[in-house]
């Protein structure tokens, strides 16, 4: 991990010139989505002071406690908690919210109805309205018992190998595909009358693991299958990966975080040597049609909202948008009653989801508030916090950033946040690999996880459940399933001593 | 202009904006808890009597007696509906509110529904219909519901698997045991359940009318005792009297963050124009009873109320007071008539639905794809509400609270509250 300036903006302001799909050396990688001003250097010096890792712990930092700068919402006690607008987009913004969410909620069904505007789900699908994974906005959670369907957690499907057209564009792109049959990924739901493409099946192996002290907790370590395949058996060298619903917050204000001051944090090669590297996924947007910056994603797959948005229309309900024009969704070829089925598409764009209401998901998606943090003063909460930064934790889970600035009056614009993540990729070690490449992404590697609202998981999705498929149901069990880069972090906090361990987890359990 | 959420504003952010008025700030305070004490309070009368007819439906099932609880049902929502406005500034009302009018629902968690109803096949809990089922699985657990008690309808099933659509209490689960689906938005006609889905022995229709009867019983008494506890919060030492009032300017603040919210957010966009984008008859507030344009009138009623500090109480009696329309003529009397005014062409426009109403155009023909008029007239109510909207901004800058209803980067300047 290196502090170094890898990519200074002067740089990245130089290369804006170049022509688009030039080949993205890590460097130029543009926020083609963010009208940004540059910064001044007096505010370069204001940000570097701010985002300076804190060095006292005898009392929370100045403003700590508002997670999301201006656009921090109360922290409700109710499983409604990560569901208000962010504070500051205003009545407007509410409206457009508001529309935003009646979408977000909306079952879908299937077409022809005489819901002209909201029919077009499936033939494949995973879920019939964004809420039913997004629980109340918040982490879906995986079956409680083996014999209930997956809804909030699905697995992606993908082979190796074959033509890509990135790996001309992007650095050390692994070629994948997806499964010449099944598609891209696994969808458990159909419309009547066309097979559903299987199931996914769970086997949880229980570790015991007991800490120094005595104290014993059991680690749940799942495996994935496909079962029951619906359409005859996948490829052999089929790759499966497990991804639950993330939470929605703040999702805006990540968005917002400039592109060098994200990759300022990357050490591909670990150049200095402390285990931790940290890479940058990079993808070809489908709407600005050139390499960025990933940022979302359990691998950072897509580089904006709108991107994992129309994603998510496509691959988990069957929807098309203007980014994924397919009113069959996920179908191949290979699965012939889905691919002639009726869609939904509206005769004036050939679309199940227009641009309008693509961007009023978006806008919704963009501006969930993220809860003020509960007891940041509290004793046993700063010692925790100490541990978190004395274990090594904040060389991935960065806790602060300041925003771009930007033109016209942008609600995410120019706010001290603090999402503790640094969006970049990390060998995370064989207990949590799935084995299964995406972009530049290796099977081993995942995005940093956000941890702003963390402690609200049980709160508003109705049990704990955190990592990319939701195994660990504690935050000490997520800690202990870090390997890899992480693993010599994880192994501090195992020696901890009780009260230390405790007081981490209360940490966490207030951001 | 920016406008920022104005939850929880702080007391001090307002001392350095403020200029002094003279109109008594505190008094204004003190008018808008006693209407939201009485609406309460009306709604929480008009609900008992709700109980009342009910308890003699189950009692004596028949056409008249399902015909009175109905009647009964719509009588209670017209209070019910001019307290939202006291929703988005009080933190106590939203975070109760949840359970006495959330909407839209999955009515197949509740009963029986037409085959032909979509309720998603992989919200496991859309079609549980626990009132024909005594036990059930939720979320890998084996839930005892022979007898039917409040704590099952709030703790278990209520949003059960986290899901918004899972509503088993309030007016609109309700609503549904009183009116069953509606079937029909081409045509005139709500919800169109049989008495005899309350008939005890052989002529009970639908199956399980003991417990269809229990669970409307038991939903009943929870929206009754959930309406006394919100009445007490609004009696003097009550907690949401309490908050509002600690700090006059911040009560002003609450009071228009609730006019703007409502008007604005809640009601021309998620209750009216989403339906009109979406072109869904699904998306009508009371859609069972097809009581909407009633509970719309009566919703923006409730703006005009606070605004005018004045309210017509079910018995007739009025209550009044300062109002935060007098603060802001002295402020900007042009502009405190021009709210006035347009809160008026809001409720006129609202109106015109009701008048449709009565003609026969219900509000779910009205979402119709390809119905000019029914357009026509709910964006009317869209367009007003906006209008409005702009308005209760502008007055919130004239009352001096631009850091609080109106954006303010340069309010918030220096406060220590966010990074500048």
């Amino acid at each position: 991990m290196t502090r170094t300036l890898r990519f200074p903006a002067a740089a990245l302001a130089l290369l804006c010139a170049a022509p688009p799909l030039a080949r993205a050396d890590a460097g130029d990688l543009r926020d083609l989505h963010l009208p940004l001003l540059p910064r001044t250097a007096a505010e370069a010096a204001r940000i570097a002071a701010v985002t300076a890792p804190a060095r006292d712990f005898s009392a929370p930092e100045r403003f700590e406690a508002k997670p999301a700068g201006a656009a921090t919402v109360r922290a409700r006690p109710t499983a409604d908690a990560f569901s208000d607008p962010s504070a500051n987009i205003g009545l407007e913004g509410r409206m457009t919210f508001n529309l935003g969410n009646g979408l977000f909620t909306k079952a879908w069904v299937s077409a022809p109805s005489s819901t002209k505007a909201s029919d077009g789900l499936g033939p494949l699908f995973n879920a019939r309205a964004c809420q039913l994974c997004h629980l109340k906005d918040g982490r879906g959670l995986p079956p409680a018992t083996p014999d209930e369907d997956a809804i909030g957690l699905f697995l992606r499907l993908s082979v190796p190998g074959g033509p890509a057209p990135e790996t001309a564009l992007i650095p050390d792109w692994i070629a994948t595909n997806p499964d010449p049959v099944y598609g891209g990924q696994l969808q458990n739901f159909s419309l009547a009358g066309i097979p559903a493409e299987g199931r996914m099946r769970i086997e949880t192996t229980e570790i015991p693991l007991t800490f120094p002290d005595g104290e014993a907790i059991i680690l749940h370590a799942p495996s994935y299958a496909l079962a029951d395949p619906g359409y005859g058996m996948p490829a052999p060298d089929l790759m499966l990966s497990p991804r639950v619903a993330q939470q929605m917050i703040g999702l805006g204000l990540l968005e917002a975080i400039p592109a060098a001051e994200i990759l300022a944090h990357a050490d591909p090669d670990d150049a200095d040597g402390d285990g931790v590297s940290g890479r940058a996924n990079i993808v070809v947007s489908a709407r600005y049609g050139a390499p960025m910056l990933g940022r979302f994603g359990h691998k950072a797959g897509q580089p904006t909202i709108e991107e994992q948005s129309a994603g998510a229309f496509s691959g988990d309900m069957g929807l098309s948008t203007p980014l994924h024009p397919s009113g069959h969704g996920d179908c191949t070829a290979d699965q012939s009653a889905c691919i002639v089925a009726e869609t939904g598409a509206d005769p004036s764009d050939g679309l199940e989801v227009s641009q309008a209401n693509l961007d009023l998901v978006t806008f919704y998606a963009r501006n969930l508030g993220v809860p003020e943090r509960r007891g940041a003063g509290d004793p046993e909460v700063l010692r925790g916090k100490e541990v978190f930064y004395s274990a090594g934790c904040i060389s991935c889970h960065v806790p602060k950033y300041v925003t771009g600035r930007m033109e016209g009056k942008v609600a995410q614009s120019f706010q001290l946040i603090w999402p503790y993540t640094d969006l970049l990729l990390h060998d995370m070690g064989e207990g949590l690999a799935d084995h299964r490449p995406e972009g530049r992404a290796t099977g081993a590697e995942w995005r940093t996880a956000p941890l702003w609202g963390i402690g609200l998981t049980a709160q508003v999705s109705g049990r704990e459940s955190y990592l990319h498929d939701g195994r660990a149901t504690s935050l000490i069990e997520a800690v202990m399933w870090h390997g890899g880069e992480a693993q010599a972090a994880r192994d501090a906090v195992y020696h901890l001593p009780k009260e230390d361990r405790d007081a981490l987890v209360r940490f966490l359990g207030s951001l | 202009m920016r406008i920022q959420g104005m939850l929880g504003a702080p007391a001090s952010l307002l001392a350095l904006t403020v200029p002094a008025m003279a109109a008594d700030r505190a008094a204004i305070v003190d008018t808008y808890a006693d209407i939201a004490q009485a609406g309460y309070e009306d709604s929480l009368v008009l609900a008992r009597d709700l109980q009342l007819a009910i308890d003699t439906l189950i009692a004596a099932p028949s056409q008249d007696t399902l015909d009175a609880a109905r009647a009964a049902w719509r009588k209670a929502r017209d209070p019910y509906m001019q307290t939202e406005v006291f929703r988005f500034g009080n933190p106590v009302v939203d975070d109760w509110e949840g359970k006495v009018n959330a909407w839209p629902l999955d009515e197949g968690l509740i009963d029986y529904v037409d085959a032909s109803y979509f309720g998603a096949e992989e919200n496991a809990q859309a079609q549980l219909n626990v009132i024909a089922n005594p036990t059930f699985t939720l979320s890998g657990e084996t839930v005892d519901a022979t007898t039917i008690t409040p704590a099952l309808l709030s703790d278990v099933l209520q949003e059960a698997g986290e899901n918004e659509a899972n509503v088993a209490t309030g007016y609109h689960a309700i609503e549904f045991l009183l009116w069953g689906q509606d079937l029909v938005s081409d045509a005139p006609g709500a919800g169109n359940r049989p008495w005899t889905d309350y008939a005890q022995g052989a002529g009970c229709t639908g199956g399980n009318c003991d417990r269809r009867a229990e669970y409307l019983k038991v939903a009943t008494d929870l929206l009754v005792s959930d309406l006394a506890w919100m009445t007490a919060q609004w009696a003097e030492g009550g907690a949401a009297r309490t908050a509002v009032s600690a700090s006059a300017d911040a009560g002003i603040a609450a009071i228009l963050t609730g006019m703007g919210n409502l008007s604005y957010g809640e009601m021309a966009g998620q209750r009216v124009k989403l339906g009109l984008i979406l072109n869904d008859p699904e998306e009508e507030h009371d859609c069972f009873s097809d009581n909407t344009p009633q509970s719309h009138y009566f919703d923006l009623k409730g703006v005009e109320n606070v605004y005018l500090g004045r309210y017509t109480r079910t018995d007739g009696t009025e209550i009044s007071g300062p109002s935060l329309k007098d603060a802001l003529a002295e402020a900007d009397g042009a502009l405190a008539q021009t709210l006035a005014d347009e809160i008026g062409q809001s409720l006129a426009a609202a109106d015109a639905l009701r008048t449709l109403a009565s003609e026969g155009k219900s509000y779910d023909m009205l979402l119709q794809v390809g119905n000019a008029e029914g357009e026509t007239a709910i964006n009317a109510v869209v367009d007003a509400l906006v209008t409005q909207s702009r308005s209760i901004e502008r007055a919130s800058t004239a009352l001096g609270l631009a850091g609080v209803v109106v954006e303010g980067d340069e309010t918030l300047e220096g406060t220590g509250e966010v990074f500048q």
